[in-house]
């Protein structure tokens, strides 16, 4: 009997290899084995409950990039918008304007909002000097944001650097069980870094189709889900809008379906959120009773 | 071959790898221009390295400071990404793209990843639309991206060996400095350097 996915060996990370997406408009996604937990549907999950659909409220997400512009149309206000800052070699966090040199953040705060309209979004500026060596601006950021208590932190970068990972770690476990989701993207080349590739953390990869509800379970992880990752329409810097592709878009997508699902489902714990997500993933719903995918 | 001729030769070589790779990049994605930027470790500017397409002739050596557009971007996050529809938004360094005298209007990038540390970004501007999927660009990029990983390291390794190198003896036996002079200077009715002649020209006064 061949393996099933999960068990399949994991291939070696060397350059010259694709990374992890699927064209999924081109290509099925593979069968595997579902076991349903019957009640749990995408209108359970985040559907019209009488009194309309859920929209995030009352969750609290925080966006570790390189800042957000508070007033581009497509993010719709901030609650707070901070910086970590170098003050002679000790990293703080301090509050600063809501801008966004880079626009990176912006366009991920946007789409968040687009999915999850009344959910509340801090920014955490941790890509600053243009170098990928501030890792270490990064493990503050996030271990700020998991002190905090918000609900969900996306996260659409990752580190390389093998030197952040014990901490990165212990910072992914330490959310894991204060309930604060980590929504990360997977790295889009063939490298090795984190902390995407973590089991505490909801990792995402792009499918290449349009809707921004569509996404699929990866039966064969580290990346967990695929998410609307081509060609996305985001907001930008100067209250503009392009059009973009990279795993970065990709995760919002999930973090706005995960702020949906919380603002329904309040008490769901990180492992029960993952659970739900699994369950209403476009590949695994039941259709007329029964399971796309099958073994 | 001395080690000043052999350092020359090699320089050559890294620099026609970065270059070839730059070409590639251009020719598969049908693209108008094709460049890789070194990160500068201390600064974190990006620097030109090797150019194909538009601006080959005169961007070389071009500094930008850090966060620059998509580039910058790419070089802060080690991410890849891809912008369609850049020409109408500001942000997008666009002062930055009219100083190399051209505005593109979309940008691939992909970091260029050595070890553990991003040394550098692969970027590709206007692609042609073609049958690939945009899923099948970022993965052909990001490959194409370890390639010049590859032609980068080289580079650095060998300025690295060059700070490290003692400066020319100034003692060196003038006639063999002018037989490696002669044996530069094209045959065949081929004309020169100009420069290069003026210098000749000024060093035989000199000589008087």
């Amino acid at each position: 009997m061949t393996q099933p996915p999960w068990r399949r060996e994991r291939r070696e990370h060397f350059p010259g290899v694709p990374a992890w997406s699927l064209a999924t408009s081109q290509l099925a996604p593979e069968e595997f084995g579902v076991s349903r937990l019957e009640d749990v549907t995408r209108e359970w999950a985040w559907g019209d409950n009488g009194s309309g659909p859920a929209d995030g409220a009352g969750v609290r997400v925080c966006v570790l990039d390189t800042g957000v512009d508070a007033g581009h149309p497509r993010v719709g206000g901030l609650e707070r918008s901070l910086v970590v800052a170098d003050d002679d070699g000790d990293l703080a966090i301090v509050d600063c304007d809501p801008v966004d040199p880079a626009g990176h953040g912006t366009a991920c705060a946007g789409l968040i909002r687009s999915i999850a309209p009344a959910v509340s979004l801090t920014s955490v500026r941790v890509l600053t000097d243009g170098r990928s060596g501030s890792g270490e601006a990064l493990l503050a950021g996030l271990r700020w944001a998991i002190e905090e208590g918000f609900d969900l932190v996306n996260l659409s970068l990752s580190t390389t650097r093998s030197k952040f990972l014990p901490t990165l770690h212990e910072l992914a476990d330490r959310a894991y069980f204060r309930r604060c989701v980590l929504v990360a993207s997977a790295h889009n080349m063939p490298v090795v870094s984190f902390p995407w590739t973590f089991s505490s953390v909801i990792s995402v990869a792009s499918h290449d189709e349009p809707d921004p509800m569509t996404y699929y379970y990866n039966p064969a992880p580290p990346a967990e889900f695929y998410a609307r990752g081509v060609r996305v329409p985001v907001a930008w810097s100067g209250g503009k809008e392009i059009r973009s592709t990279g795993n970065s878009f990709a995760a919002p997508h999930i973090t706005g379906i995960c702020a949906l699902i919380l603002s329904r489902h309040r008490w769901l714990t990180p492992f029960q959120l993952k659970t739900v997500l699994y369950l209403a993933a476009s590949n695994v719903v039941a259709s007329k009773g029964d399971a796309h995918v099958r073994a | 071959m001395s080690v000043h001729e052999r350092r020359l030769d090699s320089e050559i070589t890294e620099r026609r790898l970065l270059q070839s790779t730059v070409e590639v990049a251009r020719h598969v994605f049908a693209a108008a221009a094709a460049s890789v930027f070194l990160v500068d470790q201390e600064t974190g500017e990006l620097v030109f390295e090797a150019v194909s397409g538009e601006g080959e002739q005169h961007l070389v050596g071009t500094r930008f400071a850090p966060g620059t557009g998509i580039a910058g971007w790419v070089a802060a996050s080690g991410q890849p990404m891809v912008a369609d529809e850049v020409a109408a938004v500001p942000q997008f360094a666009h002062d930055a793209a009219e100083s190399t005298g051209y505005v593109p209007r979309s940008i691939m990038a992909a970091p260029v990843i050595r070890q553990e540390t991003c040394i550098g970004v692969l970027e590709v501007l206007d692609r042609s639309a073609t049958w690939r999927g945009d899923l099948a660009d970022v993965d052909l990029l990001a490959m194409l991206a370890a390639q010049a990983a590859y032609g980068l390291e080289l580079l650095i390794r060998l300025r690295e060996a060059e700070a490290a190198l003692p400066a020319r003896p100034v003692d060196e036996d003038v006639h063999e400095l002018l037989q490696r002079i002669s044996d530069r200077v094209p045959r065949n009715g081929r004309a020169a350097d100009p420069t290069a002649l003026k210098l000749l020209a000024v060093a035989e006064e000199l000589l008087h």
